[in-house]
């Protein structure tokens, strides 16, 4: 049996899945239902001031897109942090904490961008016996516009300020929770690095627009006929994701750098990749929201299974073993020549593979020969684009085969076994002459 | 054998609940929820094999396209524009001999999508939400055509002549209009009165008259139809059937199965017909499942059907033949009618030989061992015939009594088309029958307009 459990910037769980600082952490009684479940830790909801708590809308907080059979494929709020009394939180979480030891809880703080804000939450957090903060510098609707969430993690220099803070008035460990609302996540991820966060926690939500109503012409949410942007998540954002945590996985500066990865989890196997990508441990909102803290035993098991079959003893035997093979498009290698194959016994002739060649790419498939229906390769136009084996519906039908001997049919050229990249093509006219 | 002499028919076999029960849509339509589930399961094929498998080449991938969008509506405008009857053609295609069977997922994994009862989830979806006529009428030409026989063919016919700007005159022998598709398709395949609605659907284009009540050759003569008439389509149907050449047959209980069809179908109240408690039902197509199957839901108790050759001959397909089954009715291959008993006027039994294919000829024959089953009714379901009486004196060319007709359904008389099952070399289906209407409706404006 593997041993899943996890020791993150010092915090231990015993296993890497992790709720999110979401409405599923909102209170005592939805986190002790998690531990119960078998949830490895969680990031208690949103903690903001003293005082009168934030108000949410009474109208409906969520959009969402589907598949067809109602899958929930992509899920947005307009909820903000807690709106429940700050005293109460800390109260709970105290509890909870004390009831479950084992649990990671990690709390998550929003506070006006002033230093007297956080140096009066942060002993009152630490007094709880949590295991480390995590900082909102995400949320991308309602209190960005008060200046919180996204509109500090929008701009490193105040990253950089608040993590300092927090390290200053706090010996608790330091996430920075990121938003993708931005054009590179490095500039983010370095400054919270700089500021001494321990780690970094991505993504936090994308803003964005579910749907609109075509009857009153609003967006989803809509609330007395307005709609507002709001944050999104679930399955469809876990590509945007990986890409945001491989960027600051394997970035010169960053490299190192702990990462819980957040964005789409839905099954182990999404747990395995953002780990594979270097992630220490991942966070899951979206599909605990949409069936129930359950789910966790289908990941502990299926990741643990997964392990077992490849030999991983600990989570650490594979973690970040992705990160040396995401590179730039530069480097990829140009004489790395493909071709689709048709597996003509599995093929059942819907001819999609056809039509998407022949009218959006390269006419490199057949749809009839000798008078039949026949879908088959033509190896002298075929780029070996790959599109044929994404619009397939039969599963391992059309595979992508390399060339290893002989010449390229398409270009005539002989397959050459060496790497070479176009950093040395010869149509790039920024080539670096090889060094002889 | 010992075998009772009394005939046991009568009606009120069962509780006004079982009636209703019995003859309620056989195949419930999605709702919509499914529906978008089962469109969802369509390829959108490329030169989609399903719409070449249809007669009336619907664009099949597309009309399931518009069901995915949200759109069903649009569906069946989609639908509509290749066949007027494509509610009814939705409820009664053998769709598991057509579209369903050449579906690449039956190729994948035998189960097709369920094309049928998506496009009947389109068509009834137009229908329920009351939308206006999908087609309009081009500006009238002042041609007139007469049409004998407001069946599928006749209908599709009228409808596209009528889109074209062409006056229709339809003449029709029975009470209602809508052929087969009101008189001769089993009830629980066609509830709530489609039939009718269908004939009221397609008639709102403007410009088709519909006289019922007229017979060819009765009421109106051919060559009056073609001098009054800038042209003439004949939509004639099979009306005669064939007879088992039996002794006994004009017998109290031997009855045409077309007409028990006929008379269900007609029935308002099905507590009044009277049906057998044992049933023999001889034939192997359509007719004789349909038959069969609604004399079991009237209550009879045993039912059997017996076709004279082995399973793989029978014309009804596999899926109804086992449809059949699952209604408790028996199949029995190779037994060909010999003698029908009668008593006090009366049949009470059926004797019937087994046969074989003679090993020297290959052909058919009896091989002198009988059955004798008792049957309180018998039902012939051997085949319809056409009817060339109305035709003669016109030169119209016949081909084994059916009317011959070119690739656009002209007949060897230059103002006469014809269509459906009174034409040779057809299908008889309704489908079939629409896209003749269909063809020669375009063949007839080419030639009036030229």
């Amino acid at each position: 049996m593997a041993d899943l459990s996890t020791s993150f910037i010092g915090i231990k769980s015993p296993n890497p899945f992790w709720l999110a600082s979401a409405p599923p952490t909102d209170k005592a009684y939805n986190v002790e239902r998690a531990f119960e479940a078998g949830w490895g830790g969680v990031v208690w909801k949103t903690l903001g001031e003293a005082g009168p708590p934030v108000v949410n809308v009474n109208g409906p907080r969520y959009g969402a897109i589907w598949g067809p059979d109602r899958r929930l494929l992509g899920l947005n709020n307009i909820e903000l942090i807690t709106d429940r009394d700050l005293e109460i939180n800390l109260t709970e979480i105290t509890e909870v904490k004390k009831r479950w030891p084992d649990r990671a809880m990690v709390v998550s703080i929003m506070v006006p961008c002033e230093e007297q804000s956080w140096k009066a939450i942060l002993p009152r957090v630490e007094d709880t016996g949590a295991d480390g903060i995590e900082l909102n510098f995400g949320c991308p609707h309602g209190m960005s516009e008060r200046g919180m969430g996204a509109a500090v993690g929008q701009v490193p220099e105040y990253i950089q300020m608040v993590a300092e803070w927090c390290k200053h008035y706090s010996k608790m460990p330091v996430i920075v929770k990121l938003t993708p609302n931005i054009t590179d996540i490095r500039y983010p991820a370095r400054a919270a690095k700089a500021g001494g966060a321990d780690a970094v926690s991505l993504i936090n939500t994308i803003s964005s627009i579910v749907s609109v109503d075509l009857d009153n012409f609003a967006p989803v949410p809509t609330i007395d006929g307005k709609g507002s942007h709001g944050g999104y998540c679930g399955p469809a954002v876990k590509p945007i994701a990986l890409n945001m945590v491989a960027e600051i996985a394997r970035d010169a500066q960053t490299r190192g750098l702990p990462i819980s990865g957040i964005g789409g989890i839905q099954t182990w196997r999404d747990a395995a990749e953002y780990i594979a990508l270097g992630c220490g441990t991942v966070q899951v909102c979206t599909a605990a929201m949409t069936y129930g803290f359950k789910i966790v035993e289908e990941m502990t098991q299926g990741l643990s299974d997964w392990m077992d079959e490849k030999g991983y003893a600990t989570i650490a035997d594979f973690q970040g073993r992705a990160v040396p093979n995401v590179t730039d498009w530069q480097y990829l290698n140009l004489n790395y020549i493909t071709k689709a194959r048709i597996d003509q016994d599995l093929c059942i002739k819907c001819g999609r593979c056809h039509i998407a060649c022949e009218d959006t790419s390269h006419q490199a498939i057949t749809a009839m020969v000798d008078g039949v229906r026949h879908f088959e390769v033509m190896d002298d136009e075929c780029v070996g684009c790959n599109l044929c084996v994404n619009v397939c519906p039969v599963d391992d039908c059309i595979t992508m085969v390399e060339m290893t001997a002989g010449s390229d049919p398409r270009t005539g050229r002989p397959i050459d076994p060496d790497y070479a990249n176009w950093t040395t093509h010869p149509n790039n006219p920024m080539a670096k002459q090889a060094a002889e | 054998m010992p075998v009772s002499e009394t005939n046991d028919v009568k009606s009120n076999r069962l509780s006004s609940a079982d009636y209703a029960d019995n003859f309620s849509d056989i195949h419930p339509p999605l709702t919509p929820h499914e529906a978008l589930v089962e469109a969802d399961r369509c390829y959108f094929c490329y030169d989609a094999p399903c719409m070449t498998a249809c007669p009336t080449s619907i664009d099949i991938p597309l009309f399931i396209r518009n069901i995915q969008a949200g759109n069903p509506v649009g569906a069946a405008k989609t639908i509509f524009s290749q066949n007027i009857l494509g509610g009814m053609c939705a409820r009664v295609c053998p769709t598991e001999t057509l579209c369903e069977e050449v579906c690449v997922r039956e190729t994948a994994e035998g189960k097709p999508v369920k094309i049928g009862l998506l496009q009947r989830h389109a068509t009834d979806t137009f229908m329920e939400r009351e939308q206006p006529h999908p087609f309009k009428r081009a500006a009238p030409t002042g041609k007139r055509i007469a049409i004998v026989g407001a069946g599928p063919a006749g209908l599709s016919c009228a409808h596209r002549l009528a889109t074209h700007g062409h006056d229709v005159t339809i003449f029709e022998a029975r009470e209602k209009a809508g052929g087969l598709n009101e008189y001769g398709i089993a009830a629980y395949k066609t509830t709530n009165d489609f039939a009718q609605d269908e004939v009221e659907f397609i008639a709102q284009i403007g410009g088709i008259t519909i006289e019922t009540g007229k017979a060819l050759g009765r009421d109106v003569t051919l060559d009056q139809l073609a001098a009054d008439f800038d042209a003439v389509f004949l939509g004639l149907g099979l009306p005669g059937v064939n007879a088992l050449g039996l002794d006994g047959e004009d017998a109290l209980g031997v009855i045409d199965a077309v007409d028990f069809i006929g008379v269900l179908r007609q029935a308002d109240d099905l507590s009044l017909l009277e049906i057998g408690r044992r049933v023999v039902v001889i034939g192997g197509g359509m007719t004789a499942i349909d038959a069969a199957i609604q004399s079991r839901l009237l209550g009879a108790e045993e039912v059997t059907i017996a076709y004279r050759r082995g399973q793989e001959t029978m014309n009804a397909s596999l899926y109804e033949q086992e449809l059949a089954q699952t209604h408790g009715v028996v199949i029995r291959h190779w037994l060909a009618p010999k003698s029908l008993h009668v008593s006090d006027g009366a049949v009470f039994a059926i004797t019937l030989e087994k046969t074989g294919l003679d090993s020297a000829t290959g052909k058919l024959a009896g091989t002198g061992e009988l059955v004798t089953l008792e049957a309180d009714q018998v039902f012939k379901a051997i085949g319809q015939t056409p009817d060339a009486g109305p035709l003669e004196g016109l030169s119209i060319e016949l081909e084994n009594g059916r009317i011959r007709t070119g690739a656009d359904r002209r007949t060897s008389h230059a103002k006469i088309w014809a269509g459906g099952d009174c034409i040779a070399g057809g299908e008889d289906l309704t489908v079939v029958s629409v896209e003749d209407g269909k063809i020669a409706a375009e063949s007839i404006h080419k030639a009036l307009m030229a």
